[in-house]
């Protein structure tokens, strides 16, 4: 019995370890070409022979500087859009939560119900009008919708709000009315009701909601090359490498380079939070 | 629902005789007239600006400002709405003040364009302007073009053997990651990893391995010297395991998630019974988690239904391939990229567009069948 458990358990482990190189293999890739010349990926791909220093600093500076990527510009776009349009998400899609789930009138249940169905549109069936209506519109009132910061940020809140709307929704049910009804008595206004009693209990689906817009919004490719464009200005990270690989076919230690460049906040952030990011999107998973 | 509901008015009243009193006392210390003029400067200052701003876009003035007009003349007439003192409206401003934002968003870029392009996918709309109505003409065309065809095949195909691969591998997965061991958490984060990057970006890395490494392997062992990505039978085979690659980890999540609600004094009672750990898993967990496979089920049958990233990046859609008669190169374009493609790379927007309504009902009848299937197993359990 003792015997073919550890059998058994060093089966397992195999498998395991099997399963993790391949898993970790491509990364394992980036990470060893980005110290290598052209040359050398080529002549042999997986292999450490000339991994220098001086290599990846020559990649790091040539990928950086590059005008089609722009590292720093694309990285700061990336993490203002971001961390703007999350924020912006949890606050307005707290309210708009809040006021659906405690109105039961009738135009309530019908905002929530055009909510939860605009969850099953696809990104496809409205990314052309879109792009035709914030053209037009943008020009008519004199605010540019594309190629803009707060067009981007304005399309995210659209996107993100009915999926933001629903787990809020969700959570405030659970939290009792009665909290309300006392604040209500003690003198609080609806508004201080809100944000002094409602909010700071919101705070686990906000952190759910806030990954989960996040990781959609910091890794999404579509919306922002139609919205920003190739050659705008403004790029986000994956547009960026696109644009950049676009432009340097088969140079594989820049492309390898810009990749671990796109990679490493990621890897980063999923290190420090590792335990809400997984609960973040497993939870999201399940409630929609 | 019906006491919530009475519980929601009487808070109400008793709100409002509070903010009566309220009320009084305020106008004991500054005075009525002192309160609504500080709401109405603002209310109707933002009135005046707003009015302005539109009518400087009607008369098609281009002058740069009134945009940021605009936008200043909304903003100050929430502001004077917000501070009118009112007693017994104010919980309804809050509310009209609290889902503006969200909804003006959501219906700019969602609903409005949503109406438009269920509207365009009739004309011959071209991205800025129609001239006429085509009818379902465009979907006619659509389904006789052969390489649109060949892209719903492919999708559907995809999907299928996605839908079987990602659930089997992620639930096996799971079962190893809830096993006894030391650094199973170790193992779940190096599964989970790949789900936080990018398709485009993990697109390119897994072209690197296709094209070099790959490429290498099976020219020194088989003398096959062409790129898995160049032929359409291949490349799709590369969609595919990049696609598993990205995803099991996620969906291993979930059914770790499912498999730890399983109550352990079932396990031990079936372990007193003298099952199996095989028959345990079969006839007691399996069954116990049917909810979170339908979940598992449903969520990779819409993301792979709506791969593009990858599909994009790793093969942009190239391989030739005959099909009903027809020599077509688009062999492993799928349905979304084939999409992309028709609108933004041929220029055929109402075309692109009548094609992503299709694709819009696909997903709906998906989901329908979705919610469906989930009531029925609530009902039976």
């Amino acid at each position: 019995m003792v015997k073919k458990l550890t059998l058994s358990g060093i089966l397992i482990r195999l498998v395991f370890f099997a399963l993790a190189i391949y898993v970790l293999f491509p990364f394992f890739l980036v990470v060893i070409n980005v110290f290598r010349t052209a040359n050398d990926i080529v002549a042999n791909p997986v292999s450490t022979a000339g991994m220098k220093f001086s290599n990846l600093s020559n990649n790091l500076k040539s990928v950086i500087n590059n005008t089609n990527f722009s590292f720093w510009s694309a990285f700061g776009t990336s993490a203002l859009v971001t961390f703007l349009s999350i924020a912006l998400l949890a606050l307005f899609g707290g309210m708009a939560a809040w006021v659906i789930c405690r109105n039961k009138t009738k135009w309530s249940t019908f905002i929530y119900m055009v909510f939860i169905a605009s969850m099953i549109i696809p990104f496809q069936v409205v990314m052309l009008p879109l792009i035709s209506t914030f053209r037009d519109v943008g020009k008519f009132l004199g605010i540019g919708m594309l190629q803009t910061f707060h067009g981007i940020i304005f399309a995210y809140l659209g996107f993100g709000g009915a999926m933001t709307v629903f787990i809020l929704t969700g959570f405030i049910k659970t939290v009792p009315f009665e909290l309300e009804e006392a604040a209500a008595i003690d003198g609080c206004s609806p508004e201080g009701t809100y944000f002094k009693i409602i909010l700071p209990l919101l705070k686990p689906p906000i952190v759910t909601v806030t990954i989960l817009n996040g990781m959609w919004i910091w890794n999404d490719y579509l919306l922002p090359s139609l919205m920003l464009g190739h050659n705008g200005k403004v790029k986000t990270l994956p547009v960026a490498v696109q644009a950049f690989v676009g432009s340097y076919v088969k140079q594989w230690d820049l492309i390898l380079t810009a990749a671990m460049l796109a990679i490493v906040p990621m890897i980063i952030l999923f290190l420090f939070a590792q335990k809400q990011i997984m609960g973040g999107l497993v939870d999201g998973a399940i409630k929609s | 629902m019906k006491s919530l509901f009475q519980a929601d008015n009487r808070v109400r009243d008793e709100h409002d005789n509070d903010s009566l009193t309220s009320g009084a006392q305020t106008i004991a210390h500054t005075g009525p007239f002192t309160d609504r003029a500080i709401s109405l400067i603002p209310l109707i200052a933002g009135l005046a600006v707003t009015f302005a701003a539109l009518i400087l876009d009607f008369t098609g003035s281009k002058l740069s400002f009134r945009g940021g007009l605009l936008i200043a003349g909304v903003i100050l007439f929430f502001i004077g709405l917000y501070l009118y003192p009112t007693k017994k409206h104010h919980r309804a401003i809050v509310n009209i003040i609290f889902l503006f934002p969200l909804l003006f968003c959501f219906v700019v870029t969602v609903i409005i364009p949503f109406g438009l392009g269920l509207f365009y996918s009739t004309t011959d709309w071209n991205g800025i302007r129609m001239t006429k109505f085509t009818g379902l003409g465009n979907y006619i065309t659509m389904f006789k073009e052969q390489s649109f065809l060949w892209s719903l095949v492919l999708t559907v195909l995809f999907v299928i053997v996605n839908m079987v691969l990602v659930n089997v591998i992620g639930l096996s997965l799971a079962v190893l990651c809830t096993s006894k061991m030391k650094s199973v958490g170790f193992f779940r984060a190096s599964f989970f990893i790949p789900n936080l990057i990018g398709g485009i970006v993990l697109g390119y890395i897994w072209q690197f391995i296709f094209n070099n490494v790959v490429l290498k392997w099976t020219f020194e062992t088989f003398g096959y010297n062409s790129s898995m990505l160049s032929k359409y039978n291949t490349g799709f085979l590369a969609i595919i395991i990049v696609y598993i690659w990205q995803y099991a980890g996620y969906i291993m999540m979930i059914y770790i998630t499912g498999l730890t609600t399983v109550p352990s004094d079932v396990i031990e009672a079936s372990a007193i019974d003298g099952a199996t750990a095989v028959q345990t898993f079969f006839r007691i967990k399996l069954p116990m988690i049917a909810s979170t496979i339908t979940v598992c089920t449903f969520l990779t049958l819409q993301s792979a239904f709506k791969q593009f990233d990858v599909n994009m990046a790793l093969t942009n859609g190239t391989g030739s391939v005959t099909f009903l008669g027809q020599y077509l190169s688009n062999g492993t374009q799928m349905l979304a990229l084939n999409i992309y493609n028709t609108a933004i790379t041929k220029n055929n927007y109402s075309m692109g567009q009548a094609k992503a309504v299709l694709f819009f009902i696909i997903l709906s009848i998906v989901s329908m069948l979705q919610v469906h299937i989930s009531n029925k197993r609530e009902v039976e359990m």
